[in-house]
């Protein structure tokens, strides 16, 4: 499977928001699913549970702590409710709300962050979230998934929702590429491997996993045979899989449409650490937010392409 | 779902006192907390829960048709839990490992650990939204339980309180009643040399809710405003209740803006629970 070597497609498969607007209003069958909004339903893809389900859906306007709050309250009456907004709005506007009235008395609220990341293009970094999943993986008992493409948003959507307890699902705005085919297995916590290999080990997630498998196909023609692993699910993390890749392979790159700090990255090495060493390499947007441009102008600008995956997979191997 | 409803003045002239008693005995007992905080809540909620207001059963603390109600400020959790141990809910003997390690009655509400507590709080100016998802549930399982949060002036500077009541108010939530503990006090001044509420029943009206300010230490007019908002169709209600921050301890009220997060000194105890007169 290949994607285009230098830079990824993003005209190609389905976005993850409008995959997870999908399957929400496809879940919205249990009565118990509510649905709130920070008034951008069109943009996040709830308008379709909306359209189908009046009564439960709640637009809370554009007050992402009073959003958070009620959202808890109605957890609190047993219901299950699914809060959605663009990433950065929710996590940052209403961290506090997160901590306090979901977070810390353990809530069954799942939050679902769209346009994160730097792909979401032209709006520019105050639209964009270079750190959510730092935030997200910082409370205590969350769990966060960053879905690599259409049909795993579709599972995970369907996943989160079956699982008790609070989760943050990471969206993107612009179609990605299809890993996976619909109806693959998901499981929250659960890493897939997506291509086998023994040499390197490219552990990914987002629309990086689409992005490492290109890598992996061009590091092929180097003789270099690179695994690959979507670790969709950030925390709980799969220690096992890493564990097997750091085992089995000489290295480990870390991929990921984020920040270095706080992420994939750095808890892939905080458990890997704990093992032994492991020579690791990191494709990440480094210490810095990003700027306007089209999508896959920022991600060459800033360093996540196929190229940076194969270049960190030689450092990781070069003697 | 039962009421405890107590007619007898002299009755609920007791329970207040009690409350007061506990709240100052817990406190020092611990040695840290907010005593005056809950001190100027008493009566407001000495009438929730034994004036024929809250309707609760403490042996099934999660039913789902029961009343709600919320403490926002969360940092006077002496004065809920004082009220809920004479509710029942736990033995009143408890109450003396506020704040300790292992007991549930942390410094600050922890819903996961305390039956009766409907949210953690404690970061200030969440407690009404939280309240407004409960309001929003009554509706969507077509239960008739009402929805009581209580907030402080001080917590009322918090945008989130402004975001929610506007919600409310837009959505016309009439099974939700905000009580304001309107002590005038916040940690190192007045609210109104910090960042005055004034006109704070004109606000709320702005915002789409009817608005009764009382005396929130006549029992007479704290039960009239629960009557009164009860009778209330189409709109959320507000309960300005002006109080005294440490009200019944004459230290604590001396000086509300040192003794804010202070309980009563141990050679004052006496004098204090002299003066509270349980």
């Amino acid at each position: 499977m290949s994607f285009g070597i230098s830079r990824i497609q993003l005209e190609e498969g389905t976005s993850t928001r409008e995959a997870f607007g999908e399957a929400l209003a496809q879940a919205g069958s249990n009565p118990n699913v509510v649905v709130l909004d920070g008034d951008v339903n069109n943009s996040t893809f709830t308008k379709n549970f909306k359209d189908e389900y009046p009564d439960r859906f709640f637009n809370v306007g554009i007050a992402e702590s009073n959003l958070v709050g009620v959202a808890a309250g109605l957890a609190g009456c047993g219901k299950l409710p699914v809060v959605s907004s663009f990433s950065v709005f929710l996590l940052c506007n209403a961290y506090d709300q997160i901590r306090m009235s979901v977070a810390f008395p353990n809530q069954n609220v799942k939050l679902v962050g769209t346009h994160a990341g730097i792909s979401i293009g032209e709006d520019g970094p105050s639209q964009m979230t270079v750190e959510d999943v730092a935030l997200a993986c910082s409370f205590p008992g969350f769990t966060v998934i960053v879905p690599a493409d259409g049909p795993s948003a579709s599972a995970a959507t369907h996943a989160m929702l079956e699982r008790e307890g609070p989760t943050f699902l990471r969206c993107g705005r612009p179609k990605v590429p299809n890993v996976y085919e619909n109806g693959d297995a998901f499981h929250v916590g659960k890493a897939n491997t997506v291509r086998d290999g023994d040499d390197v080990t490219i552990v990914a997630n987002g629309i990086m996993v689409a992005m490492a498998l290109d890598a992996a196909e061009g590091l092929s023609g180097e003789s270099i045979s690179a695994r690959v692993v979507d670790m969709h699910t950030v925390k709980p993390i799969d220690t096992s899989a890493l564990e097997k890749a750091a085992n089995e392979t000489k290295g480990v790159v870390v991929a990921e449409e984020h920040m270095a700090y706080g992420g994939l990255g750095a808890t892939v090495a905080m458990t890997l650490a704990e093992r032994g060493p492991t020579r690791m390499a990191f494709v990440n947007i480094g210490d810095t937010y990003a700027t306007s441009g089209k999508p896959d102008e920022l991600l060459l600008q800033f360093g996540l392409t196929p190229d940076a995956i194969m270049d960190a997979a030689r450092r990781v191997l070069k003697d | 779902m039962p009421k405890a409803r107590t007619e007898d003045a002299a009755e609920l002239e007791r329970i207040t006192r009690t409350l007061r008693r506990d709240i100052v005995i817990a406190t020092s007992a611990a040695a840290s907390g907010h005593p005056s905080t809950s001190l100027s809540m008493v009566e407001v909620v000495s009438i929730l829960f034994f004036g024929g207001v809250l309707r609760y059963d403490p042996k099934d603390p999660h039913n789902r048709e029961r009343d709600r109600f919320i403490l926002s400020k969360g940092h006077g959790a002496p004065g809920l839990y004082a009220v809920l141990a004479e509710a029942g809910y736990f033995p009143a003997d408890d109450l003396t490992t506020l704040r300790r390690l292992g007991s549930p009655l942390e410094g600050h509400p922890n819903m996961c650990r305390l039956p009766g507590v409907e949210a953690s709080t404690g970061s200030l100016g969440q407690g009404l939204s939280v309240g407004i998802g409960h309001a929003l549930g009554a509706s969507i399982d077509e239960l008739d339980y009402r929805v009581y949060v209580m907030v402080g002036d001080g917590e009322s500077e918090q945008g989130q309180i402004w975001e929610a009541a506007m919600y409310a108010g837009n959505h016309s939530l009439d099974n939700l009643t905000l009580i304001i503990d309107r002590n005038g006090y916040q940690q190192t001044d007045s609210v109104k040399n910090i960042q005055s509420l004034d006109p704070l029943d004109k606000k709320l009206e702005a915002f789409g809710w009817a608005v009764r300010d009382i005396d929130g230490h006549s029992l007479d007019e704290v039960r009239a405003a629960f009557e009164w908002a009860q009778s209330i169709t189409g709109s959320p209600q507000a309960i300005i209740a002006n109080t005294v921050k440490g009200k019944g301890v004459s230290l604590l009220e001396s000086d509300p803006a040192k003794w804010h997060g202070k309980p009563v000194p141990e050679e004052d105890k006496d004098r204090a629970l002299e003066e509270i007169g349980a």
